[in-house]
């Protein structure tokens, strides 16, 4: 025999304004094995926690029904709860009457009343079965791996090797830096880029804590949180065997890279050798030899930069705003008229974003000090005349359309990630999104962490960064990766899948049924086996197991049934 | 009257000829003018842009764009009164109407006949009134206004007797002590 308790929430009057709760508890209190319904007007307050642990003591309860909110709200509350009254918190269930009943129908409080009831009677059925779990705990890997070994990859190095933990820096060019190394200088403040950079590169390369594999990729990786294991290939072990490592946490740092100017036919951009891109034009401000347009070796007098070039352009090219082309077209004209001060600078834009502090003061400086002419319009062709590069465009705010005869035209193109950045999250298993950046767990509240466990995310990797937004994340990354490392051990939830190994006979249905690589057969006996750490507990095997062996912990066949039971 | 915003425009571009004439307008007129982002403040609050045939805020992004053929022949810079609404209220201090008073400038220098007769005939008249009396004198300035636009008088003469019987206009002599030194400021100024 079970002693259940059950505890209904009046959530004010969230749950109470539309459901009987007097009649609920009523109700219930009949139920076979509860031996205590009651109601409170707000469980989740101390006085109802209170509740809770007294009634357990009072009562002698070994079954715990919170008929409140969503699970996802207060399980946890109520777990603890239960636990600090000495019942396993696994004894512990929610009957969600608030966003599943109360709100959804609060035009029929009859209906909802009896809804409640019934949702409260399948949870009393689920914790009749209920076992009692413990979290199990593994052990943890304290290296991090970081891919990538640009600025967002250097600064989460150096932040988690500064903690004290190995880092393993993968970057597959034969240098450090990314993209970084290769802009002249960064906004706001003109700022050496290669200056900001040298001495973070100098910082990594002699850290005693990391170790730099330059020319190297990320072959394969197995294993789960806490405990990966990564292959690296690198060219001088060539097709051989990857290096194995074991690693505790991963970041993605692997940046971005230009959307091809090929790709935008109307702009001319590989027909023209005068017009070019972002990157392009910053080398050309770090050349030592003067401003050089490419096609005559001639000063350009007359430039202009062609904004939202494949941004912005569902229907062609990038839905998305680029987001750092605003600043840097801007930071480009002025350190053009600081070189040319009898040249003009021309921006074709759609709109100006310039957020952050004193970005738009710095775009307003290039209008009035360097007398940059920002037009309103996207550029709708360029083409070449009599040694100039012409641009056909409009000004939207006068309503005219006009030309410029320019001698070189600067496309800022699209950000995109960087090549091979789908192939990496099949590799590691992260998710992409629908143009190849590295998805966030979530967008607001988890911005740095990935959807795998472990998998951390820094920089134009996420999404287009500039260098200050782009540092921020990667500290956030390490921030997470040193709080992983913090632990003693991982203490993994225990409702995850078991194979009953009287029951399994190895037909092997389960295995490409587990969205989480969680499961493989015994090595040599013919059972499947699960791989705990990884597994999240969705059910899945179990859905497809013909022998019931299968199942999930406190979600087995039986409880479900027996749920389902209560409900008809 | 045809206004800017209402043609549609043409396939041909217009090219970017004169870019560095905004500089020559911003040096002279002491205003920021690069500075527009076109809020349209400007245009919104002017009493007199319903008449204009350029909006205040287009006429800085056709000085931008140094299509300073349109704006000597336009009738804004004339229709502009100088009351600097729009530059008390511009996020970026620009003061428009001392823009619009250097574009009445560069028609004049440049012999481009004002596009509103009368606005430029009222502005004579005011000038040469002081010339001589050193302070508005209604009465000389009324009666040369009038010669220059005769076909104002029908339209002008119910005001003339408001005026008259309010003591304003029948005044024949109203002159400062120091017209000299007034006069000499219109010297300098070459007027």
């Amino acid at each position: 025999m079970r002693r259940i308790g059950v505890f209904i929430c009046h959530c004010g009057t969230n749950i109470a304004g539309t459901v009987d709760v007097e009649r609920v508890a009523a109700e219930i209190a009949k139920y076979p094995e509860v031996v205590l319904s009651t109601d409170y007007k707000y469980m989740c307050s101390d006085p109802g926690q209170n509740l809770i642990k007294e009634s357990i003591a009072r009562h002698n309860l070994d079954g715990i029904v919170v008929s409140a909110c969503s699970p996802a709200m207060h399980e946890v509350t109520f777990r603890r709860a239960t636990e600090s009254a000495g019942v396993n918190p696994y004894q512990c269930e929610i009957a969600n009457i608030r966003e599943q009943v109360s709100w959804v129908h609060q035009n029929d409080k009859e209906a909802a009343t009896i809804k409640a009831i019934e949702t409260i009677r399948t949870i009393v059925e689920k914790v009749r079965y209920n076992e009692s779990l413990v979290p199990f705990s593994l052990p943890l890997v304290k290296r991090a791996l970081v891919i990538g070994g640009g600025i967002a990859g250097m600064t989460t190095a150096l932040d988690i090797a500064e903690a004290g933990y190995p880092v393993l820096l993968v970057e597959r060019d034969d240098h450090l830096g990314g993209n970084m190394a290769r802009l002249s200088q960064a906004y706001v403040n003109f700022d050496g880029a290669n200056d900001l950079l040298g001495s973070t590169i100098e910082r990594v390369t002699h850290h005693p804590n990391i170790q730099v594999l330059t020319n190297a990729k990320v072959s394969e990786v197995g294993g789960y949180v806490g405990n990966f294991i990564v292959g690296v290939n690198t060219r001088s072990n060539g097709a051989a065997e990857p290096f194995s490592f074991d690693i505790g946490a991963i970041v993605v740092a692997t940046g971005y890279e230009l959307y091809k100017k090929e790709n935008l036919g109307e702009y001319g951009a590989g027909r023209y050798p005068d017009v070019i891109d972002g990157l392009q034009f910053e080398q050309m401000l770090a050349s030592k030899d003067g401003l050089r347009r490419p096609s005559d070796g001639r000063e350009p007098k007359e430039v202009v930069w062609v904004q939202c070039a494949g941004s912005r352009d569902p229907e062609l090219h990038k839905s998305y705003c680029s987001k750092i082309c605003c600043m840097y077209v801007a930071k480009q004209t002025i350190a053009y008229k600081k070189r040319v001060p009898d040249g003009q600078a021309y921006v074709m834009y759609i709109d100006i974003r310039s957020q952050g502090r004193g970005y738009e003061e710095f775009v307003q400086t290039a209008m009035e000090n360097y007398d940059v002419l920002y037009l309103r319009g996207k550029a709708s062709k360029v083409f070449q005349e009599n040694g100039q590069v012409t641009v056909w465009s409009t000004d939207t705010l006068t309503g005219q359309n006009i030309k410029v005869d320019a001698d070189l035209v600067v496309l800022a193109t699209a950000v995109v990630p960087a090549s091979g950045a789908v192939e990496l999250g099949q590799t590691i298993r992260s998710a992409v999104d629908e143009h190849g950046f590295f998805s966030e767990a979530h967008p607001k509240l988890r911005p740095v962490e990935s959807n795998t466990a472990g998998i951390f995310l820094a920089g134009a990797a996420q999404f287009a960064k500039d260098i200050p937004e782009t540092v921020a994340q990667a500290s956030g990354a390490a921030s997470k990766v040193l709080g992983l490392f913090a632990l003693r051990q991982m203490v993994q939830e225990p409702t995850v899948a078991y194979v009953d190994p009287e029951l399994c006979s190895g037909c092997g249905l389960c295995i490409p049924a587990c969205p989480y690589d969680a499961r493989e057969m015994h090595s040599w006996q013919a059972l499947a086996t699960v791989n705990a750490a990884l597994c999240q507990g969705c059910g899945a095997c179990a859905m497809v197991c013909p022998n019931k062996a299968s199942k999930v912990r406190n979600f087995t066949p039986h409880q479900i049934l027996t749920m389902m039971d209560a409900y008809l | 009257m045809e206004t800017m915003t209402a043609t549609i425009p043409t396939s041909v571009p217009i090219a970017i000829t004169d870019p560095a004439f905004a500089q020559k307008v911003q040096a002279r007129s002491h205003e920021p003018l690069m500075r527009c982002y076109y809020c349209q403040k400007c245009s919104v609050g002017c009493p007199t842009s319903f008449a204009m045939d350029y909006q205040p805020a287009q006429v800085l992004k056709m000085v931008q764009l140094g299509q300073k053929e349109a704006l000597l022949k336009s009738s804004a810079i004339w229709l502009c009164i100088g009351c600097e609404t729009c530059g008390t209220r511009c996020p970026n201090d620009i003061r428009i109407n001392n823009v619009m008073d250097v574009l009445k400038e560069m028609a004049l220098e440049e012999g481009v006949a004002p596009a509103e007769k009368t606005v430029y005939a009222l502005h004579r008249s005011f000038l040469n009134s002081i010339k001589i009396f050193g302070r508005l004198h209604e009465l000389s300035m009324l009666a040369e206004y009038m010669l220059r636009v005769p076909q104002k008088l029908p339209q002008e003469i119910g005001l003339g007797v408001t005026l008259i019987l309010k003591g304003k206009v029948l005044k024949f002599w109203s002159a400062i002590k120091g017209r000299d030194q007034i006069r000499e400021l219109f010297r300098r100024a070459g007027l």
